[in-house]
């Protein structure tokens, strides 16, 4: 075959023809099949379709080759043309226009076509009034009326018109053919997925709406399907598939609109860009929408009922079947009422289809009512046209019920998002701590046995003195945590009967004194320690001198168990820590009781602290002082005790400076509890026994030495804290008893000497005067 | 799966009615047919308000060597009949009901088109796609 020169609009529409026919892309097409569909839809009579096969050289070849193909449709051309076919007529027929198919369609209107073929509305609502499409001219002027199908240069009408052709055996020529075809998208057998049977709405609902041709139309027209299926509907309409549906009509009408279609084809494709939405409403459009909705339902949130619109769309003259399908469509939630989104989508369907498009199978995603936070809810996709049954039945669930899907979707995200966010349990914190955790800072802080909240306690109970008080008040200050004070006070409710006034005041002082936190200790309970000794002022007792028998009888701490030592018994008064010099009175006897008393080892302490206070002094109304100071003091006193035990004042100085020493240290301060234990026990087994004090002491430092090892592990390990802080607090439950029983044992050693002083002086009569 | 679905008004006339096209349809039609006196039977030997989904679905009407025709009813009477080529794996009832859930639902949808009237054929397109559907997965 001689060479083929093609013109461009030939080559487009050529070459689109051939893939058309080239179903397997091979790039050969057999001779069966569409090719032939092709050629009969040339509406050749079949000898002259054989004698352009032969020309061709297809059969030769038994395959149309792209050239033989191309060859081959020129030769329709020069048929159809009228010309005679011969093989020179193939380059030399000037100006042969494209080959005609009826119901041809370029490709593209076959796509197109195949999704409005199965649009099996064939109503001839629509006039078949098909203004050409606006780059129509050529098909105007080539004088395209519709009912000369002038096959166009659009290479994609070849293809449809193959498929297009079978139906189109018969004479087509109808004016519906075209309209059909636009109908085709809906219908849409699947023939071949359309692109997208909104753009063949919009050409046709152009064509149709205004007959208007040109560009205006298009533009105007809001759901220009876009325009490249509006090309392709011109260029090639899948009249094949439109015409298969649609045997009759379609056809001139169809092959008009391909030829004009394939003449406006590359200007549409040009135009239509936006393939993306054809039915995409306008802003104008949907203005005039709204304004609609309006007027049947004022309440933009509301609904319109079915009947409603059933008559408001009744008024568009649209046959029922198709406002049913368009309602089908519409109604996105099956409710049977209309949502403004719906009522516009259905209204823009209605204008479309009386524009000529056809309806979609499947609602466009532009028309698709926004579903809540659902967007992937829409599976239906853009128009798939399709037809596809093939692609419905998945899809009718979904346009069933649209906002189902979206809103099961959306659900697992919901749950999901609960779960996320899932529960949480508060979780209880024990808010302890505060003991606890005042112990531990205690621990942290002293690190040694004043740390523990008895040990103060121990430490002043043991050490009834005021010094011993301020000692612990002391240690508090120093930096006992509240847990200290706060187990302090707590020692302190612990022991209410025990500790006398003393050991309360000073409790209460020490437990104020030592932390912020620490809830204040309890206020003095004048009373309940009293149970034994009776109401004594702790002032009082306090302010007793040594030599005011009174006062030391008053001062006596109430309930002080009497001592074995009545000797012993200024002792443990002395330690009261009550006054500096009450305490240094009775500190100056304490030594000589302590080794009496059983509960010299913790007297011992405190006459350090005693000592360390009266030395101090500034502690002594400085109850606050933390128990630490105390316990601190105790600790060393502890040490310093066994130094001094018989120590005056002088030593108890030393004692206290010592202690002040060994306030770092937490050794000495061994833990209260123990000493107290074994004190009290060492108090009832040896209340007859006197000389106890070392032993005693040896307890105390023992205690005293063991607290702070205490803390230091406490520090590090809460339960230990917490066990030493029990410890503590029986140590320092044990410790205000025995200051009670000192105290009380203080006062009868006072009570004593005050005997003992009058009878020396009726001993010495006048001596002393 | 199905070989034939049938819609039957309540005066049982049919809605519509769908065959593969191969096969005869007529007989299929036939069928159907004659399967409405099996369903009226099951309902009038229901007795009780059928608002139990379970009597909705009627079950096998009728077993014959080559097909099965099972049965369901809405309660406004309309039937659903739904004739199954026997040599199709055995569908479980499951499927049969569910194609029924399918079927009711379409249904449904198609009743709720305000400009579909009662009593009219069918000519949803949805409804339609849905049958196919249906009926395509025996192909």
């Amino acid at each position: 075959m001689e060479g083929l020169t093609l013109s461009d609009a030939e080559q487009k529409y050529y070459s689109d023809l051939f893939s058309y026919c080239d179903i397997e892309s091979t790039k050969k097409v057999a001779a069966n099949g569409r090719v032939l569909e092709l050629f009969r839809a040339a509406q050749l009579p079949n000898d002259v379709v054989l004698q352009i096969m032969e020309l061709c050289g297809a059969t030769r070849l038994g395959y149309f080759g792209r050239s033989q193909f191309y060859i081959a449709l020129k030769l329709v051309a020069v048929a159809q043309s009228g010309f005679p076919l011969r093989v020179e007529s193939i380059n030399t027929v000037k100006d042969l226009p494209l080959p005609r198919f009826v119901a041809s369609k370029n490709e593209q209107e076959s796509r197109h076509a195949a999704s409005y073929s199965s649009d099996s509305e064939n109503q001839g609502s629509y006039s078949g009034v098909i203004p050409p499409p606006p780059g129509r001219g050529q098909v105007k002027k080539g004088s395209v009326s519709h009912d000369t199908v002038q096959p166009r240069t659009s290479a994609d009408q070849q293809e449809p018109a193959s498929p297009v052709v079978s139906p189109q055996q018969s004479p087509p020529t109808s004016p519906h053919t075209w309209r059909k075809h636009s109908r085709h998208p809906s219908g849409g057998n699947s023939e071949r997925p359309l692109a997208g049977p909104g753009p063949f709405w919009s050409p046709f609902g152009e064509a149709q709406s205004g007959s208007s041709a040109g560009d205006t139309v298009w533009s105007g027209h809001s759901p220009p399907p876009p325009q490249e299926t509006w090309v392709s509907f011109a260029d090639t309409p899948p009249t094949s598939t439109l015409l298969t549906m649609h045997p009759a009509s379609v056809q001139d009408q169809t092959t008009v609109r391909t030829v004009a279609s394939a003449t406006t084809a590359n200007e549409i494709r040009r135009q239509s860009s936006s393939y993306d939405d054809p039915w995409k409403i306008t802003d104008e459009q949907r203005q005039y929408y709204v304004n609609q909705f309006k007027t049947i339902q004022p309440d933009l949130n509301g609904f319109i009922p079915g009947s409603a619109a059933k008559e408001f769309f009744t008024k568009s003259k649209l046959p029922i079947l198709e406002l049913s399908h368009i309602w089908e469509l519409s109604d996105f939630d099956k409710d049977g009422a209309l949502t403004l989104d719906e009522f516009c989508a259905a209204f823009h369907l209605v204008v479309a289809r009386k524009n000529g498009y056809d309806l979609p199978e499947k609602l466009p995603e532009s028309l698709m009512p926004k579903l809540i936070d659902l967007e992937d809810s829409a599976d239906v996709g853009d128009q798939p046209g399709e037809v596809g049954y093939s692609g419905s039945p998945a899809e009718a669930p979904p346009s069933k019920s649209p906002s189902m899907p979206s809103l099961n979707q959306t659900w697992p995200e919901l749950n999901q998002s609960s779960e996320d966010t899932a529960i949480v349990h508060p979780v209880p914190i024990r808010m302890t701590p505060s003991k606890i955790h005042m112990q531990e800072m205690e621990l942290k802080r002293t690190g040694s046995d004043h740390t523990n909240p008895t040990s103060p306690l121990l430490v002043k109970p043991s050490d009834l003195s005021e010094e011993s008080k301020i000692n612990s008040s002391v240690k508090f200050a120093s930096g006992n945590t509240v847990a200290d004070g706060y187990s302090s006070s707590d020692s302190f409710t612990s022991d209410p009967e025990q500790i006398g006034n003393n050991v309360t005041h000073q409790r209460s002082h020490s437990g104020t004194s030592p932390d912020n936190t620490a809830p204040p200790p309890p206020p003095p309970r004048p009373q309940p320690s009293h149970s034994r000794s009776s109401s004594l002022d702790m002032n009082r007792t306090f302010a007793v001198t040594t030599g005011q028998q009174q006062a030391g009888v008053v001062a006596h701490p109430p309930a002080v168990p009497p001592r074995p030592q009545p000797s012993q018994a200024p002792g443990p008064v002395v330690h009261r820590p009550v006054d500096a010099d009450g305490l240094i009175t009775h500190t100056s006897t304490s030594p000589q009781q302590i080794p009496e008393q059983p509960n010299f080892a913790d007297f011992s302490q405190f006459e350090v602290f005693a000592a360390s206070n009266v030395n101090e002094e500034q502690d002594d109304e400085a109850e606050k002082h933390p128990e630490v100071l105390p316990v601190e003091k105790a600790s060393d006193p502890a040490s310093s005790l066994r130094v001094a035990k018989t120590d005056s004042k002088i030593e108890e100085k030393t004692a206290a400076s010592v202690p002040a020493n060994v306030s770092k240290g937490t050794t000495p301060l061994a833990p209260p509890p123990k000493p107290v234990r074994r004190r009290l026990k060492s108090e009832d087994e040896l209340r007859p026994e006197v000389d106890e004090h070392t032993q005693k002491t040896g307890v105390l430092a023992a205690v005293l030495a063991s607290q702070p090892s205490i803390p230091r592990s406490v520090g590090k390990d809460k339960k230990a804290i917490q066990a030493s802080i029990r410890r503590n607090k029986e140590t320092n439950t044990v410790l205000a008893r025995l200051n009670s029983e000192l105290q009380q044992q203080l006062k009868d050693v006072l009570e004593e000497r005050i005997s003992l002083e009058v009878q020396l002086e009726q001993l010495r009569p006048f001596s002393h005067l | 799966m199905a070989v034939c679905v049938a819609v039957i008004a309540k005066e049982n006339y049919p809605l519509y009615i769908r065959s593969i096209p191969t096969e005869n349809e007529l007989k299929f039609h036939y069928m159907v047919h004659t399967s409405l006196d099996v369903v009226d039977e099951k309902i009038s030997a229901m007795g009780k308000a059928l608002v139990d989904q379970r009597e909705l679905y009627l079950g096998l009407l009728y077993p014959t060597e080559d097909y099965k025709v099972y049965g369901y009813v809405t309660n406004s009477k309309v039937k659903f009949v739904m004739v199954v080529d026997s040599s199709n794996t055995a569908l479980r009832d499951n499927e049969i009901r569910s194609m029924f859930r399918k079927l009711h639902n379409s249904y449904t949808d198609v009743m709720c088109n305000p400009f579909y009237n009662p009593g009219d054929r069918i000519q949803s397109r949805a409804f339609d796609s849905m049958v196919t559907s249906m009926m395509i997965q025996v192909c």
